[in-house]
């Protein structure tokens, strides 16, 4: 029988400080890339217009740009997509030498024209693949509609888990989550992958995903909480931790199998979307153990009370603080030393 | 046992529904005919899972009431009228199935699967609606005309024995192509007078045009069978039909669809070729239930010379019947002219429902005040970027799908088995979720039902590790079976309820393919849980009570 992790007892909290700082290097500067630089937003969001080529022969994106150079169209972005002969023609709104006439179709129609000027006739040696022509307006109405998509998980997050749990338990989960979004932003930054919708759907199944394992870990620390009442929640959560660790390392070990397979198979449209499921096992994973449950820590120490739906409700006056002493060099060590 | 019993009654039970879901089945479609252009409906058989538009390729449109012109006042009216209209153009797609809806307050979403040339379909959606009232043919020269049309057919070599598959049958049935199709046809189903007309003129005449139309309940107004009106249509369309078509006489297809006998009929009319009025004429026209009759009426008003025109012309057609055509297409059953009608006007719809009153007025509505539609989104995928994106997907699914299989065997043996089998079903019952909600399956769905496995067996893991922890402790197996699925059960239903909310949510904010990735996943999550828990638990139950004296579990 293989057994991973089984009995392990590493006491993962200690770690915190050095998580945090690993968090940060790699949060900062890609917060502060996206801050300066933006993110590559998909024509859903910014308006403008999509085109998907496939040429007869690899032509080259040059010959691509040449031809609607000719046509007047020359902020568009071209790029190879996938196979060697397949192109993305992209141009936004908001660019003025990109657009035709304003109108998102219109260009498109011009695009295919201004290809068949240079490469010849469409079924032959090209052909169009996909388009997709977005008004100004959508994008606007779907930026909007993204971050209500967020706000709101997060809300309905929060109430679930306080009717669950405890409010505590909701915000330390809802503040790792946080963590995640920000860590993705920056994933994603760091790539310079194309936001499209669907990128943002992989970002709300993140949320999920890492609600999902946060919860997984909250579940063994309320249960332990009762049952162990007069441990410190500082040992409870390390217990939680390396409890679930088997449990953790196989469902992730699962879902990885899956959204590797996606990046490496699924083609390039989903790519993105793979691509950032993949990154979001790691920050989800990596936000229960060192976000949400020194969080939980944190909060317990600051607005203590009766834990977990009164799980300690029982507890004798003056037992053992629910939390280690102040952060001091040793804190851990004493608080070891007081079971 | 007879809980065990039960409970593969029930696992069984879930295991046929879902796959009479995803049995096979016939679907028409209305395919063009590569060879004349035209629509036909031809059935195939597939799996009835519906593919979003970028699986299977074709147009997806959003359009708004054109506001650049000035604005619009009632653009949530504006939209509806244009719905209507695009409704009524459904048949000048070369689409089976095309989706027509409003979206929120002012939004047309249309959607064209298979559709390749988005050029033409823009032009038919966001053409000027044209409204018309024609009399019917009252002195039916059309019907009086068929035997003549019928002959020059026959003259041209058309037999009814060509035309359909029921006219076939009856000829070889009898081994002659003449008298029995007549006989069949008119005779037996056609209530009054054409059939007879037909008889006395001509004996011999097999009647390829006259043995599809049956007359209707008023002048000029003929039935024909759902499945015959493609061939109805191709010989009308023969310019040597044509000619014989009575001077001042013009044939439209009607909208509405009447079953008689169990049979579906489509409704033609002959009407004269010049309109007595046209929409532009017309100003305003509500629907209204008349308090004193309770019945379902339309009023409406035209401009003060349409109001002339139209009494000069009413006055002459007392008791004749008038065509409201909408885009070359007759809506509703022709209402009489009951006496002479000035600037404002009524349409009696008797005891239909107000709804039907209702669209009436939303298509005089439509032809009065066109509402011009811009697009502000339009998205065309290749049928070929559709297939490769299916066959890429299924390309990943196989591969991840056999990984997490790998991985739980060779984790949890025997246990892990249990797991996977449950994995079958869950994907059965994904699937079949999906087919029989009538969801589509978008490119993010398919990512989502991958993705799904990889977590579906999430709920497995926790309740096998539950299991090793209890039978670490030293437990029995059977208690540590049990006390497994307990104590992973509250872990287990907050972590998918958590999942499926934000599912939830995703799902009302998002659109298309998003909406699909959603729904995949709810459904991902439902069947999960079922499988997971339930079938996994009867799965160990039957192994427990198999060998009650297992000392070891393999898990």
């Amino acid at each position: 029988m293989i057994r991973l992790f089984a009995n392990a007892n590493y006491d993962f909290i200690k770690w915190r400080r050095w998580a945090y700082g690993l968090t940060a290097a790699i949060i900062i500067p890609g917060f502060a890339l996206f801050l300066v630089r933006g993110l590559n937003y998909s024509i859903e969001f910014t308006g403008g217009t999509l085109i998907q080529v496939q040429t007869a022969e690899p032509v080259g994106p040059e010959r691509i740009r040449s031809a609607l150079d000719a046509a007047g169209i020359r902020d568009a972005e071209i790029q190879q997509f996938g196979a060697a002969n397949e192109y993305v023609i992209r141009a936004r709104l908001g660019r003025a030498d990109a657009v035709v006439e304003g109108s998102t179709e219109t260009t498109a129609a011009a695009v295919d024209s201004a290809l068949a000027r240079a490469l010849g006739p469409s079924p032959d040696h090209y052909k169009v693949l996909r388009t997709e022509a977005v008004g100004p307006k959508v994008g606007r109405e779907l930026q909007g509609k993204a971050f209500l998509a967020i706000f709101f998980s997060f809300i309905v997050t929060l109430v679930y888990l306080a009717i669950r749990f405890e409010w505590r338990f909701g915000l330390a989960a809802v503040l790792a989550t946080a963590h995640d979004i920000l860590s993705t932003i920056a994933f994603i930054r760091y790539l310079d992958l194309e936001v499209s919708l669907v990128v943002v759907g992989a970002v709300l199944t993140m949320v999920g995903y890492s609600l999902n394992d946060t919860i997984i870990i909250f579940d063994r620390v309320r249960e332990n909480l009762r049952k162990f009442r007069r441990q410190n929640l500082y040992e409870i959560l390390n217990l939680s931790i390396n409890e679930t660790l088997p449990r953790s390392v196989l469902t992730h070990g699962t879902t990885m199998a899956t959204t590797v397979a996606l990046v490496l198979l699924a083609g390039e449209v989903l790519r993105p979307f793979a691509l950032v499921m993949t990154f979001a096992i790691f920050t989800g994973t990596f936000s229960s153990i060192y976000i949400a449950a020194p969080l939980l820590m944190y909060i317990e120490k600051r607005w203590p009370g009766e834990d977990a739906r009164g799980a300690r409700a029982l507890r004798p006056a003056g037992s053992v603080p629910l939390t280690p002493p102040p952060s001091s060099g040793g804190s851990e060590a004493r608080s070891k030393a007081a079971v | 046992m007879r809980t065990i019993r039960s409970r593969l009654i029930a696992i069984g039970g879930l295991l046929v529904l879902a796959v009479w879901q995803l049995i096979p089945t016939n679907v028409t479609q209305r395919v063009r005919d590569p060879a004349t252009g035209r629509m036909k409906d031809t059935t195939i058989r597939r799996v009835p899972i519906n593919l979003g538009l970028d699986l299977q390729g074709g147009i997806h449109l959003a359009l708004e009431v054109d506001q650049s012109k000035g604005p619009v006042p009632d653009c949530a009216d504006a939209i509806q009228r244009a719905e209507k209209v695009v409704r009524t153009r459904i048949d000048e797609f070369g689409t089976s199935e095309p989706v027509v809806q409003i979206q929120g307050r002012c939004r047309l979403i249309v959607e064209l699967a298979g559709e390749k040339d988005p050029a033409r379909a823009k032009s038919i959606i966001q053409r000027t609606a044209f409204l018309e009232f024609r009399i019917t043919d009252m002195k039916n020269l059309f019907r009086d005309a068929l035997p003549e049309i019928d002959k020059a057919l026959r003259r041209a070599g058309v037999t009814v024995a060509g035309q359909g598959a029921a006219a076939a049958s009856v000829t070889q049935l009898f081994g002659t192509d003449t008298g029995k199709a007549k006989g069949k046809a008119p005779k037996g189903k056609a209530p009054k007078g054409k059939a007879a007309a037909k008889d006395t003129t001509d004996l011999n005449a097999p009647g390829a045009l006259s043995s599809l139309l049956f007359q209707g309940q008023l002048p000029g107004e003929y039935l024909v069978p759902e499945e015959q009106v493609p061939v109805a249509e191709s010989l009308l369309a023969r310019p040597d039909v044509q000619r014989l078509i009575p001077r001042g006489i013009e044939l439209r297809w009607g909208t509405e669809v009447l079953s008689r006998a169990g049979r579906s009929y489509r409704t033609l009319y002959a009407g004269e070729d010049r309109p007595i009025i046209t929409g532009e004429y017309l100003q305003d026209a509500k629907a209204t239930r008349d308090p004193l009759t309770n019945q379902s009426v339309v009023n409406f008003v035209l401009s003060r010379r349409g109001g002339r025109i139209f009494e000069r012309e009413t006055g002459r057609h007392v008791n004749d019947y008038m065509a409201i055509i909408l885009d070359g297409r007759v809506q509703g059953q022709p209402p009489v002219i009951k006496s002479q009608i000035g600037q404002r006007g009524q349409i009696e719809l008797g005891a239909k429902p107000l709804q039907d009153a209702q669209d009436l007025a939303l298509v005089l509505k439509a032809g009065a005040l066109p509402a011009p539609l811009t697009i502000i989104e339009e998205r065309t995928i290749g049928p070929s970027l559709g297939q490769d994106s299916i066959r890429d997907g299924i390309r990943a699914g196989v591969v991840g799908v056999a990984l997490v299989v790998l991985i739980m065997v060779g984790y949890y043996r025997l246990s892990g088995v249990l797991s996977v089998a449950a994995l079958a079903l869950y994907v059965v019952f994904t699937l079949a979720g999906l087919a029989g909600f009538g969801f589509t399956l978008t490119l993010p769905g398919l990512a989502g039902l991958v993705l799904s496995v990889g977590i579906a067996v999430d709920a497995n893991v926790l309740i096998f590790e539950r299991i090793r922890e209890e039978l670490q402790h030293g437990k029995l197996v059977r208690t540590a079976v049990d006390e497994g699925f307990k104590h992973a059960m509250s872990a287990i239903i907050d972590s998918n309820v958590s999942t499926a909310l934000t599912a939830f949510i995703l799902y009302l904010v998002g659109t298309g393919p998003v909406q699909g990735f959603a729904i995949t996943l709810i459904i991902g999550i439902a069947a999960s849980m079922i499988t997971a828990i339930f079938v996994v638990r009867t799965f160990y139950m039957i192994w427990l009570d198999r060998r009650p004296d297992m000392a070891t579990l393999s898990v």
